[in-house]
């Protein structure tokens, strides 16, 4: 009987148990990243600019090149990684309270001018990593150690809707939000995620894929409750699709 | 090779770091250094270079960072309150060990404040300005010329300990027009490989640069292995003039644009027979304290000169150790000393001492 690999460990991944809590997102999208390296045979020409945040540790897990930027500043790094070395693979990994808070000059200009590199934007709606407080994209209503009452708009203002956001501007090649909740969702993700590495491999522009993810810890729930909140309370504010696909990606 | 051109500072030291290999420029306007970013648009797309103007002081830093990490030579310039704002990122790469030249032409603080020259980044320059246990290379040159001279110095010294170099001018330098030379071209191609760089983990394992461990006993060790390389700098490259020292017995410290105002000052007062003459630091980090405490027997007393409240006066007085009297005279908010007022300072301080 003839024996086909259909699903394996990615090679581009380090084999290591990573630090992230149980019922976090940061592993799957993780493995997304890592499956499409491999596929499009990206592991050598790959630099990866990782925030600070949660995922400051992401080096420890892919064999690529990687670095650290500091607070909200990915986007600038990977613009100064990525026009030194146009060859390579630039791919900059954020989270909410990082490119959405403290680097949004940095992702509205990275994407303004059309710099070729790949954002992937994990948008959980507080600052997992330094216990959970209140988001730029934290929801009206949602409870953090800072908005203990819920956040208020008349005080706090609205949760900001980075994919649309960003597809309004004219280098920005292709924008979507993804959600890795169920499987068909995942399915979903990667094809969104291989788009927006071909957006920067064609040399169209700039692309961002935002993934809701799931932070059970800081939102207090189980990992299955955190799934039904995506489902049903982040979603429907923050609806998945593509925003702005320009002309040739694919 | 040598070419004798008419230059403004601001440009020179623009072609000074075209020439000395570096093709990537990111940076903001602020004046008073704006024709050193002009001079880059104009020249570096002619040579395959980059300039790229970012959306602020901050942003341009972090390009700098990148591009650092990717193994170029780099540079950016800015002014006092962008050089504030950048002190985020100068604290990131210093503990990543990148090479990274930075020019700082240092305006009238603090806060806004103006336009005109000043020396009152001093501290911020030579005593960390970022957060951390770090050090910074500051050289400051006082002639067009000596900012040709030195810019290739600046990107070796960086280059060679994977270390952030700063060049702090002034308005003064910036602005001034004078007949310089220039006798180094290097191709980019020509500089030694950077292995430790981020350019893909081809034929090789992966490559990794960060500035941070969260384990405090490995983080000691990381400021440990910082304070090592700063050592060897302390020893290895300190630079400073002596102008007229051999038989001083009234002594001048001052740098950059100040320094060569005082020498003009020593001239005039040598010619009346008074022993003068002048200490100029050129790295004022590392400071050249032993040098300038090798002068403390002969001299009856110093007097620190700056175009601030007396930043730099505590370096002067750290190698005097008050052995001899030392007296400061400085002007700021970007006021320029001239000689008539040093000499009337100097020379009531001869009466009173004696």
């Amino acid at each position: 009987m003839e024996v086909k690999t259909i699903y394996k460990y990615p090679d581009s991944l380090e084999k290591k148990v990573t630090h992230y809590c149980p019922g976090c997102h940061h592993g799957i999208i993780h493995k997304l990243i890592a499956e499409l390296i491999d596929e499009m045979n990206l592991l050598e020409k790959t630099i990866i600019v990782w925030p600070i945040g949660c995922s400051v540790l992401g080096y420890e897990y892919f064999k690529v090149d990687s670095c650290v930027a500091a607070h909200g500043r990915a986007p600038a790094m990977a613009t100064g990684i990525k026009r030194a070395n146009p060859e390579n693979f630039v791919l900059s990994y954020q989270g909410d309270g990082d490119l959405a808070s403290i680097g949004m000059a940095e992702i509205v200009h990275a994407a303004a001018r059309g710099e070729k590199i790949t954002v992937v934007f994990i948008n959980n709606t507080n600052y997992g990593m330094t216990g959970g407080q209140m988001a730029p994209t934290t929801l009206i209503g949602q409870k953090t150690t800072t908005s203990p009452y819920g956040r208020d708009p008349k005080v706090s203002g609205y949760p900001i809707k980075v994919a649309e956001l960003l597809s309004n501007l004219e280098g920005a090649a292709y924008i979507a939000r993804a959600a890795v909740n169920k499987p068909t969702r995942i399915t979903q993700a990667k094809k969104f995620l291989k788009k927006a590495f071909n957006a920067q491999l064609k040399e169209i522009g700039f692309s961002l894929v935002e993934f809701l993810s799931a932070c059970p810890v800081q939102w207090h729930m189980t990992p299955l409750k955190a799934l039904e909140r995506i489902e049903n309370e982040l979603i429907p504010y923050y609806p998945l699709g593509e925003f702005k696909v320009k002309e040739g990606v694919e | 090779m040598s070419e004798r051109v008419f230059m403004k500072g601001a440009e020179a030291l623009a072609e000074a770091v075209i020439r000395s290999g570096c093709r990537f420029f990111y940076g903001y306007p602020i004046t008073p250094q704006n024709e050193t970013p002009e001079y880059f648009a104009r020249k570096l797309p002619l040579v395959g270079g980059l300039y790229l103007q970012a959306e602020s002081e901050v942003a341009a830093i972090n390009m700098v960072y990148g591009t650092a990490c990717a193994g170029k030579r780099v540079f950016t310039s800015t002014s006092s309150p962008g050089f504030s704002l950048m002190q985020e990122g100068i604290s990131y790469i210093a503990c990543s060990n990148v090479p990274v030249v930075v020019a700082n032409v240092v305006r009238g603080g603090p806060g806004l404040g103006g336009i005109s020259p000043a020396q009152s980044d001093y501290f911020q320059a030579t005593k960390g300005g970022g957060h951390g246990d770090y050090k910074v290379v500051v050289i400051a040159p006082s002639s067009v010329q000596e900012i040709v001279d030195l810019v290739p110095k600046a990107f070796e010294i960086a280059d060679k300990y994977r270390t952030v170099v700063e060049l702090l001018l002034d308005g003064v330098l910036g602005q001034m027009m004078e007949a310089v030379e220039f006798n180094y071209d290097i191709d980019p191609n020509s500089l030694p490989e950077k292995p430790w760089a981020l350019t893909g983990a081809k034929g090789r394992k992966k490559n990794t640069i960060v500035s941070f461990n969260l384990d405090p006993e490995k983080l000691e060790q990381m400021n440990l292995e910082l304070k090592k390389k700063y050592d060897e700098i302390e020893k290895n490259e300190k630079m400073w003039e002596e102008y007229k020292l051999i038989d001083a017995e009234y002594i001048f410290v001052a740098y950059g644009t100040v320094g060569r105002i005082i020498k003009t000052v020593v001239d005039e007062e040598r010619e009346k027979g008074i022993k003068v003459g002048l200490f100029r630091p050129i790295t004022l980090w590392p400071f050249p304290y032993e040098e300038l405490r090798k002068f403390v027997d002969q001299a009856k007393f110093f007097i620190n000169v700056e175009m601030s409240l007396g930043q730099m006066l505590e370096d002067t007085r750290l190698s005097i150790l008050d052995r001899k009297p030392t007296f400061f005279y400085g002007r700021t908010g970007g006021v320029v000393p001239t000689t008539v007022e040093i000499k009337e300072f100097f020379e009531k301080k001869m009466k009173e001492v004696g």
